[in-house]
């Protein structure tokens, strides 16, 4: 053979595609990168593994061998006769009363689950935005307004002219901010929202039958049903308000800046089972007597301030870690303050704060479970009042609190995991 | 080049007199007064930290100026929010560190300010928009984000999202300083193409290969003062401040 011989090649058959080999791939791979790459691993990995099955095994028989159908604990002991075996039968009798507390009234328990139906429809045009058309929006607008209506009952009128007092001020505000600027437009659109909600109060007060559910007083709602209303409805108050508290820090008007670090200080500095006790004893010697201010929008309120600031300093430091040139650029463009917060400053500033939010939100949504200790009968004051104080189910204490878990643990996880997505799907920067 | 597109006009652009301005009680700029005629384009030399960069920040008032007078394109600097709204939208200006903003594609970038603040419908935005990228060379990088860009990519990205808003005054701080070098002369071209086509502009730049191919004056700033200002060719062959001499031996080297 020659030199050129050597160097030149053509291929006349090509290789067949080959599998890898069996060590490389699939489980057996798997098993060995992860579980066993090393002696100390190894060891590890089996005692975990000696561990998971001593508690499978002993937890098996109290799952397998579980009463769903007795009336009572004794009846439990009774026919288990000293084996172990939980005594589910507390989830399925009291389940009614777990979901949506004691005294909301049975036939109309639809409302409120139809609510919930709707939040799913209510919650995707905004955590799916980029997904849903903008239209859709309308709907998330108007949901409020029909699950209080839902939830809460009376005549449709309520909703409806609170609804029409935020129509009559977003009406009248962009007129007046033209003619004379922001501040009047303010006050004229609460002006004319007060105005309409007080007629419309006198009107819905004289025909309260006027297409009307039954009406559920505010001290009917417990169980598991008052933990999402209160989660939801705070979490998706504190936001807003959030941002606008984090904005005012920031200031260049002294009284604003001055109201909101106040605001903010105070309340991070204050514990909220303590707001709660406020909510719940101390704003009625301020009230004149005889008014009936609601005790959950009351407890609504304190949890929305007590988050509302938490989330503000998430997202002051959000704010804190954008660059100057943003907000140079945005000012050289001509862009006036309102537009440059929406459009440049706070997308950047509100995707670096996501962590931090959800982190608050979580804990707000746990948080919800405290207003049992103002005797209000959410999931836990329900379990720890009527079902454990009751003769029939005193004692019972894995099932319920294993069930409370079962309904936090999937919404929180659920959160957590939204923002991750949310996180990977908002990410421009390194692709 | 073509000489008589570079014919600078009679007509005013920028008028600053006695200008002054503090940072707390630190004087950085000290009796400033520069006309620029339309049609312009001047470039602004000097040591780092002589004021420069708020010279023409307080031109479109990103900085605000204690003392004397400014006016551009007839409209008189006061701290009215709509006048300095108006001004900004009229003046483009592009940094040194590109100020893209990364969470909007690049005609995002470039359309969202024609859109918002001159109100001009989202088609004509894009197409408007698409018309500078082209013009910028980069017209096929339009749905990408910034982070996905060179860095001169990202300047002449810059410089179109100005453009989109149809300024007639152009202000540029060190835009191709925070460049490699294999950078700066795609960025550079762009200026040169924009000044033969008779934009104003104010350039703060130590390209000095550009000061002479483009500028009809250069201004030179030593602690906050303009100390010297000719036309190029006098400028770089014949300074008369000492300032000047010492400052262009160490910048053209030896
Ligand atoms: N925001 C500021 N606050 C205080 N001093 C500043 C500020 N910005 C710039 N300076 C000072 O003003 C002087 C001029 O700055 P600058 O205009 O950026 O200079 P140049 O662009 O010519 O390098 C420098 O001494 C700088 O330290
Ligand atoms: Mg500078």
């Amino acid at each position: 053979m020659t030199e050129k011989a050597s160097l030149a090649f053509v291929r006349d058959t090509m290789l067949p595609e080959q599998p890898p080999p069996a060590s490389e791939t699939g489980i057996i791979k798997w098993v060995r990168a992860n579980l066993f790459p090393d002696v100390l691993n190894s060891i590890l990995t089996i005692v975990a593994l000696y561990l998971i099955i001593k508690i499978v095994v002993g937890a098996w028989p109290w799952f397998a061998n579980g009463m769903w159908a007795t009336s009572s604990l004794a009846e439990c002991r009774e026919i288990l006769q000293g084996t172990t075996g939980a005594c589910f039968s507390v989830l399925t009798e009291r389940w009614n009363q777990l979901l949506f507390g004691f005294t909301y009234p049975n036939d109309q328990y639809w409302r409120p689950i139809l609510a919930f139906v709707l939040l799913a429809f209510a919650a995707a045009p905004m955590l799916f935005a980029m997904f849903l058309p903008r239209k859709l929006l309308l709907f998330t607008a108007l949901y409020p307004f029909i699950a209080f209506w839902l939830i809460w009952g009376g005549t449709v009128l309520t909703p409806l002219f609170a609804l029409l007092g935020f129509v009559a001020a977003a009406t009248v505000f962009p007129r007046v901010e033209k003619a004379s600027g922001f501040a009047s437009a303010l006050g004229a659109a609460v002006v004319t929202a007060a105005i309409v909600w007080y007629v419309g109060g006198l009107i819905a007060g004289t025909t309260p039958n006027l297409i009307a559910l039954e009406p559920v007083p505010s001290r009917d709602m417990g169980g598991f049903m008052l933990n999402f209303i209160l989660g939801t409805v705070c979490v998706s108050l504190s936001l807003p308000l959030g941002i606008l508290l984090a904005l005012g820090r920031q200031s260049n008007m002294p009284i604003i800046k001055w109201i909101c670090v106040v605001f903010i200080e105070f309340i991070r500095g204050v514990p909220l089972i303590t707001l709660l006790f406020v909510a719940n004893v101390v704003l009625a010697y301020f009230l004149p007597p005889g008014t009936n201010f609601d005790l959950i929008l009351r407890v609504i309120i304190m949890i929305t301030m007590f988050s509302s600031a938490y989330i503000a300093e998430v997202i002051r430091g959000g704010l804190a870690a954008l660059p100057k040139g943003q907000y140079e650029a945005a000012d050289s463009l001509g862009l006036d303050y309102a537009q440059a917060m929406r459009l440049i400053i706070m997308p950047q500033a509100l995707k670096i704060s996501i962590p931090g939010i959800v982190n608050v939100a979580v804990g707000l949504f746990k948080d919800t479970t405290l207003v049992s200790v103002i005797s209000m009968f959410d999931l836990v004051g329900m379990i720890r009042g009527p079902i454990l104080a009751s003769t029939e189910w005193n004692g019972v204490y894995w099932e319920l609190w294993g069930f409370a878990i079962l309904l936090f643990f999937p919404v929180c996880y659920g959160i957590s995991q939204y923002s991750q997505w949310l996180e990977r799907q908002l990410a421009t920067d390194h692709r | 080049m073509a000489e008589a597109a570079m014919k600078v006009s009679n007509e005013i652009a920028i008028t600053i007199e006695k200008m002054n301005k503090w940072y707390g009680t630190f004087h950085v700029l000290r009796d400033i007064d520069l006309t620029v005629n339309r049609g312009e384009r001047i470039v602004i030399a000097g040591p780092s930290g002589s004021g420069k960069s708020t010279l023409i920040r307080c031109i479109n008032a990103l900085e605000e100026h204690q003392k004397g007078r400014i006016e551009v394109d007839g409209t008189v600097l006061s701290s009215d929010i709509k006048n300095i709204d108006k001004i900004r939208s009229e003046v483009g200006m592009v940094f040194q560190h590109f100020n893209l903003f990364p969470h909007l594609t690049i005609l995002e970038n470039c359309t969202l300010a024609p859109i918002w603040v001159r109100k001009v419908p989202k088609r004509e935005a894009e197409e408007t928009a698409m018309h500078f990228l082209t013009k910028v060379k980069i017209p096929e990088q339009a749905n990408k984000y910034p982070g996905q860009l060179s860095g001169g990519q990202q300047q002449r990205v810059a410089i179109a999202r100005s453009l989109c808003m149809r300024p007639r005054i152009m202000l540029f701080d060190e835009p191709t300083s925070a460049l490699d070098p294999e950078m700066i002369k795609e960025v550079l071209d762009t200026m040169v193409e924009l000044a033969e086509e008779g934009m104003t502009m104010l350039c703060v730049t130590h390209e000095m290969g550009f000061a002479q191919a483009v500028a009809n004056r250069v201004i030179f700033m030593d602690q906050g003062q303009i100390v010297e200002q000719n036309e190029p060719k006098e400028f770089f062959n014949n300074p008369q401040n000492e300032r000047t001499k010492l400052f262009l031996s160490q910048i053209l080297g030896h």
